[in-house]
């Protein structure tokens, strides 16, 4: 894998708040690379910066300094149409908090990608279909999200992300809503992604979830404090 | 990607029922309240401007007393007209279509048990002419009843309401406080003047017993009304008037007039102005209306604007560009926009013509107002379903995802 370019590259990433005294960073120097197939788990205590680099490398948001390559490419050289163009054709996401359209059927939100990639509405309704059908919610595919289940609405999330069969899934603490039980079966899920060849970079604070990854970076203070890997990990 | 963003903004307007049903409901209610307001105004003011119209445009009204503004001193007693006058203007000014008097007095009319109070005016032939007033049944004055004084009256509709439960009212005699007279015609109803006094209100009786019986005194006449000819100039035919006048009234030259000529188109003008102001009034009121309404529309759509924020975040963090985003949203804000426009023409055309028939007033299309108010609402709707979601457009998509 290290032969070939890294899928992402960040390089002395630096993020912060505000102005004079009352800066603040959120990240304070990153160097990380992560290959194509990869199952990362970016780990770490709450504002120690591990969802501000996820935002990062989403393109969700920018950094203060330094470079983050896509592929190869400088993001920074990139203008918004073409940041979008690049979530929209490589990258999934899925948010703590489910981010799912209100009022909209799970169907309709799983085709809400495919509707900015153009598809023709069949073979987009089959398409969403399918994925819904992968997570196992074919069965609630005309309910609205306040009808469904938090664990339910994840996977309707999940659904949405891998319709569009990215190159890689950012999810921002997926579990952090979930009982175990759901926790356990989002895992699965994205571990069965992982090992169709979809990179998966997830941010999580519990260690149970981190067991799923093939490795783990512990984040302290706006800084990568090691970076672990996860022999148990398949 | 037009098609796209139009399937994109009719799924939002169907998803968001109740807030398109408000915002829809907040343009049909400004569009209708403005057209129908400013419609209405306008059938109103021409509906007073006709009836002032129907007054006589090309009357002359003749008063003894000099012409000035502001109250009357008292103490000023000019010599009144006499029947002679009237004759005289009838003969020697040709230019005149009719002359009459048109002296009244407010009396209590009385058949068998009923008792109206009304008023009964002193008039000739030539009345008829002047307020282009016809007969429903029976006949005029003859020239012997206008001659001798005859007690003969033509009374109006309402009077035939009030004392004969509009039964036939011809032959019978009527009581007019001393005497008694006997009914020979009926006039055709006039409806309610500009002022909403009742114009049927009347009785007319010969000018003759009307000095004998009424007002007590057997020569005097306070004013005298004269229609002119169509197309003869009104300066000229004061003029004559004046000369006759002063020449009858044995006014030496150096002296002023002691009576004037009111010409009814000056009336008319100061009336004119007042239905100016009317429709100013107006004007204002759906000026009020358009923004009390634009602020409603802005509220609907400032509330959403968390939500909607949130959800153009959801959509750039999928992959959307900024300029679908905001097609779909000005897609929706025109749509929206559109249909409670649309909406809001049809209902207010229909209350103004329902209101108007009602209320018997002319029923005026103003294409303008209906375009200035269609025209508002969709800048209004457009601008606040658009701007909003320009200015989340354009956030880092994680600020919008997280907005509050």
């Amino acid at each position: 894998m290290s032969s070939t370019t890294p899928l992402i590259c960040l390089k002395a990433i630096k993020k912060s708040y505000g102005e004079g005294e009352a800066k603040t960073y959120a990240l304070r120097g990153v160097d990380v690379e992560f290959f194509e197939g990869e199952f990362v788990a970016i780990m770490g205590s709450s504002g120690s910066g591990k969802s501000t680099m996820m935002n990062i490398i989403g393109c969700l948001d920018y950094p203060t300094q330094g470079e983050y390559f896509f592929e190869g490419v400088n993001v920074a050289t990139l203008n918004r149409n073409q940041i979008s163009l690049l979530r929209r054709n490589f990258m999934g996401f899925i948010f703590q908090g489910f981010n799912l359209l209100a009022r909209t059927s799970a169907l309709e939100n799983v085709e809400l990608p495919l509707i900015y990639r153009g598809m023709k509405a069949a073979q987009r309704r089959a398409k969403s279909l399918e994925a819904l059908d992968r997570v196992g919610l074919s069965h609630v595919a005309h309910h609205q999200p306040s009808q469904l289940s938090g664990g339910q609405q994840q996977r309707v999330a999940i659904a949405r992300a891998l319709v569009t069969q990215p190159l890689i899934i950012l999810a921002d603490e997926p579990t952090g809503n979930l009982d175990t039980q759901n926790s356990l079966e989002v895992m699965k899920l994205l571990q069965k992604l992982n090992c169709e060849g979809i990179t998966i970079i997830m941010v999580t604070h519990e260690p149970d979830m981190a067991q799923f990854a093939q490795k783990s970076v512990m984040f302290k203070d706006g800084c990568i404090e090691k970076i672990v890997e996860n022999p148990h990990a398949s | 990607m037009l098609l796209n963003a139009f399937v994109l903004a009719l799924r939002t307007i169907r998803r968001n029922l109740l807030r398109s049903f408000l915002t829809i409901l907040g343009i049909v209610i400004g569009v209708a309240s403005v057209i129908a307001m400013v419609m209405l105004g306008e059938g109103t003011t021409a509906h007073v401007t006709n009836s002032i119209t129907k007054l006589g445009s090309n009357m002359l009204i003749i008063l003894p007393g000099q012409e000035r503004r502001g109250p009357t001193r008292g103490g000023d007693n000019f010599k009144p007209f006499d029947f002679h006058d009237v004759e005289a203007l009838k003969q020697e000014i040709t230019a005149l279509r009719a002359v009459t008097t048109s002296e009244a007095k407010s009396i209590n009319a009385v058949f068998g048990n009923t008792n109206y109070s009304t008023t009964v005016y002193g008039v000739d032939n030539d009345y008829f002419v002047i307020k282009d007033w016809d007969m429903e049944k029976g006949r005029k004055f003859s020239a012997s009843e206008l001659g001798s004084g005859k007690a003969v009256c033509i009374i109006g509709k309402s009077i035939q309401k009030e004392l004969f439960n509009n039964l036939d009212p011809l032959q019978a005699d009527i009581r007019l406080e001393k005497f008694s007279c006997k009914v020979i015609g009926l006039l055709q109803s006039k409806g309610a003047a500009a002022f909403g006094q009742d114009q049927d209100d009347v009785i007319l009786i010969p000018l003759k017993i009307f000095q004998r019986r009424i007002s007590g005194n057997k020569t005097d006449i306070s004013s005298i009304l004269v229609s002119m000819k169509e197309g003869v100039s009104t300066q000229r035919v004061q003029q004559e008037i004046k000369l006759l006048m002063r020449e009858r009234r044995h006014i030496k030259e150096g002296e002023e007039d002691d009576f004037n000529i009111r010409d009814m188109k000056d009336i008319i003008e100061t009336l004119s102005s007042t239905t100016q102001m009317l429709t100013m009034l107006l004007g204002a009121v759906a000026a009020i209306s358009l923004i009390v309404g634009g602020i409603g529309i802005m509220n609907i759509m400032l509330v959403s604007v968390t939500e909607r924020t949130r959800e153009i975040g959801i959509r750039l963090a999928i992959g959307a560009l900024e300029r679908e985003v905001l097609t779909q949203f000005l897609v929706e804000s025109v749509v929206l926009s559109s249909i409670g426009g649309i909406i809001g023409i049809v209902l207010g055309i229909s209350i103004t013509a329902v209101v108007t028939s009602v209320f018997e007033i002319p029923f005026i299309f103003s294409q303008n107002i209906v375009a200035v108010a269609f025209i508002f609402f969709m800048m209004v709707g457009i601008v606040f379903g658009y701007f909003p979601a320009r200015k989340a457009a354009k956030m880092n998509p994680i600020d919008a995802l997280r907005y509050e």
